[in-house]
């Protein structure tokens, strides 16, 4: 099958790849860039374990293909700490116990992320209606809301 | 003389492991929240070749023939697995712990069971590649009659789900068709209750949904062996079932795992690495087997359903004096763990209440359904379920709160429990205790200073005579009797009006006492 070349920002810094016509940024991502932090879950669009960023803006991997996004920029949760230094929601999510097998948090992350860079001091409504796209089967979402609840006031304590 | 220098280790390990109490930071936290944690499919091998099944669009059919010669000849195809391939294609779970016979093959050969039945595998370059290949596949099937109701298998002439088990049960001890419970004479309990209640309780398959679904990648390694990340829940009894399936010494497995998507008991079940395991050994190459969240949702296993029947005998002043039980088990079209949850549902009866006569009989029944297995508690949960249901039901039906209901009845410490076990360590008063006090729920002082500690154990340990045979009793003229929600399958005659037993109207004062109908659906109560 041609293989159509694809370039665009990924965490930062420039990637070029090859992709097939019908392939997912989902796949793009895990097996060409080789960053496996967004993880397939349902690859329906349903679950969010595959949330990325594109331009800032949460989109479900899985179900987006790979070739709409030649010069946009991605954000994985790869791409979260600065060198060794945690990012907030890093650091909220290990304080209140927000992940148990871990596999939802990397979608998790982002799609928190996006919510803080539009509203920096969000609502408990307004954090479950963020992350009302993923599913974890694990905590009940209470520890999570409250993570990012937490990176919230934090962030807006450091600007006071 | 050569002396091992402990004191420069001295300060690595602390010896004092009280840990309770003291908050702990999850050992695998910094990985799960930078997405460095490793599941199995975080792995890129070169040259690794993707697997995909071939599932029966039947519930039971023969397999008469069937053709791969133009699945062969797809483009990257490397190669097609039937189950005449698979070294020893029989297996059940827990013939690791030498119970139950093998009853499953790993790819169909004579027969599918159930619908979503893998049959044939295909190995190919890519996904798409070897999804092509599966159209291609032709498959002659013989349909056969179907059966998905578990009273209605274990009927006489019922078709045959699973020739292992011809009866549609599974075998326990070589003998017996069902786990059979008997503590005391239910018969005699309920001669002498002031009530009877007979409810019907039908569960659902539950999936366990895990956000990662089952999978594996194995690959050949350099000595001969074959190194298998995999999603399983249970890495050493996966890597013995593989070597049994496959028929090699263990020690040529070398299975990585742990860091798990999610799990609830739908990850037990070994359904992947047979496959890529014998994928890599027949290619030479890594292979790589995802169930694809459809297939898990489907075709992959759940909580099996359960049915259960309950008859109590309950007196006025709130004792139940016998508790009568039969239960089905979906176990689909094969055991998987279901023989295994039908001995924990035994074992679990009566719930936690002391109740003198109690009689149980548990079945593990075959259907053409996906096989049932392992979730949270399975066996026992759906059962609590049923006996809580039941519990709030007889509570409203003599006229009593439900708390003081549970407590009157809940063991304590020294009673004897139905499986003739001392209990111990009970907490059940205890946790009615603190549950009506968060739920401002009005306990009379009385039963506030109830304690499990107390009262427990004398006559209420003793074990009571069992007759072999149940010896029925004359039934006193007022006792009053609710029959099940919905009759049994199939319906026999209309039901509706349910014949009322014959009744003088009760004194307005007492309404705990005399004609007073229990509507069993809705909890509610009617004169």
């Amino acid at each position: 099958m041609a293989k159509t070349p694809l370039q665009f920002r990924h965490n930062g810094r420039d990637v070029a790849i090859f992709v097939d016509g019908g392939m997912s940024l989902l796949s793009a991502l895990r097996d060409e860039v080789g960053d496996h932090s967004p993880k397939f879950g349902c690859g329906q669009g349903g679950c969010g374990a595959c949330t990325v960023l594109v331009d800032g803006e949460p989109v479900v991997s899985c179900v987006t293909l790979a070739e709409t996004i030649a010069g946009k920029s991605i954000e994985t949760a790869d791409g979260l700490k600065t060198g060794p230094e945690l990012h907030p929601l890093q650091t909220a999510f290990m304080d209140n116990f927000a992940a148990q097998c871990g596999y939802c948090t990397p979608g998790m992350l982002m799609a928190a992320k996006a919510l803080l860079e539009h509203n920096p001091d969000p609502s408990r409504v307004e954090v479950v209606e963020a992350i009302s796209g993923n599913i974890c089967r694990c905590t009940g979402y209470e520890s999570i809301i409250n993570a990012v609840l937490a990176a919230a006031a934090r962030r807006t304590e450091r600007r006071a | 003389m050569l002396e091992l220098r402990k004191d420069i280790f001295a300060d690595e390990r602390d010896d004092n492991l009280k840990e309770i109490g003291k908050p702990t930071q999850r050992q695998d936290m910094l990985g799960h929240v930078t997405a460095t944690s490793t599941y199995f499919n975080d792995h890129k091998l070169q040259g690794m070749l993707h697997l995909k099944v071939l599932r029966s669009p039947h519930s039971h059919a023969r397999i008469r023939r069937i053709d791969l010669s133009e699945a062969e000849r797809q483009p990257g195809v490397r190669r097609i697995i039937r189950g005449a391939d698979v070294p020893h294609n029989l297996n059940t779970l827990l013939s690791l712990i030498n119970f139950g016979k093998d009853d499953e093959p790993t790819l169909a050969v004579d027969k599918v069971r159930y619908k979503g039945e893998p049959i044939v595998a295909v190995v190919a370059d890519s996904q798409r590649e070897a999804y092509e290949a599966l159209a291609k596949i032709r498959v002659d099937y013989e349909p056969l009659p179907s059966v998905f109701d578990v009273e209605e298998a274990m009927k006489p002439g019922a078709p045959v789900v699973n020739e292992t088990y011809p009866k549609n049960t599974f075998t326990y001890h070589d003998i017996y068709d069902h786990q059979k419970l008997r503590f005391g004479d239910v018969e005699r309990g309920f001669a002498a209750a002031d009530h009877i209640l007979e409810q019907r309780y039908q569960m659902s398959p539950i999936e366990q949904a895990h956000t990662e679904t089952n999978g594996s990648i194995a690959a050949p390694d350099t000595n001969g062996r074959y190194v298998v990340y995999t999603s399983t829940q249970a890495l050493f009894f996966s890597l013995d079932t593989c070597a049994k399936i496959l028929d090699v010494p263990s020690n040529t497995l070398h299975f990585i795992g742990g860091t798990v998507g999610g799990g609830f008991g739908g990850k037990v079940d070994t359904v992947t690495e047979p496959l890529s395991i014998l994928g890599a050994m027949l290619t030479g190459r890594p292979v790589r087997y995802v169930i694809e969240r459809e297939e898990e949702m489907i075709y992959c296993a759940p909580r099996g359903a359960e049915r259960i029947f309950i008859k109590d005998g309950v007196a006025r002043d709130g004792r139940i004096l016998a508790r009568q039980f039969r239960c089905y088990f979906d176990s689909g079209a094969y055991t998987r763990l279901s023989s295994y949850a039908v001995v924990k549902c035994a074992a679990h009866l009566p719930g936690p209440y002391t109740i003198s006569n109690v009689s149980a009989d548990v079945y593990c029944v075959f259907t053409n359904r996906v096989p049932a297995t392992a979730m949270r508690g399975f066996g026992v949960t759906a059962v609590d379920f049923a006996i809580e249901c039941q519990m709030d039901k007889l509570a409203h039906l003599i006229g009593m709160d439900p708390m003081e209901f549970r407590l009157i009845n809940a063991y304590r410490d020294g009673d004897m429990k139905a499986h003739r076990r001392e209990a111990k360590n009970t907490a059940l008063i205890e946790c009615v205790q603190v549950a009506a006090e968060k739920a401002k729920w009005p306990l009379r002082d009385e039963l506030k200073r109830m304690s499990s500690r107390k009262d427990g154990g004398g006559a209420r340990a003793a074990v009571p005579a069992t007759p072999r045979e149940p010896i029925l009793v004359s039934r006193p003229a007022g006792q009053q009797r609710t029959p099940y929600d919905r009759p049994a399958s199939p319906p026999p005659e209309p039901l509706r009006p349910p014949p009322l037993p014959p009744l003088s109207p009760p004194p307005a004062a007492a309404p705990s006492h005399g004609a007073i109908r229990f509507s069993s659906v809705f909890g509610g109560r009617r004169r």
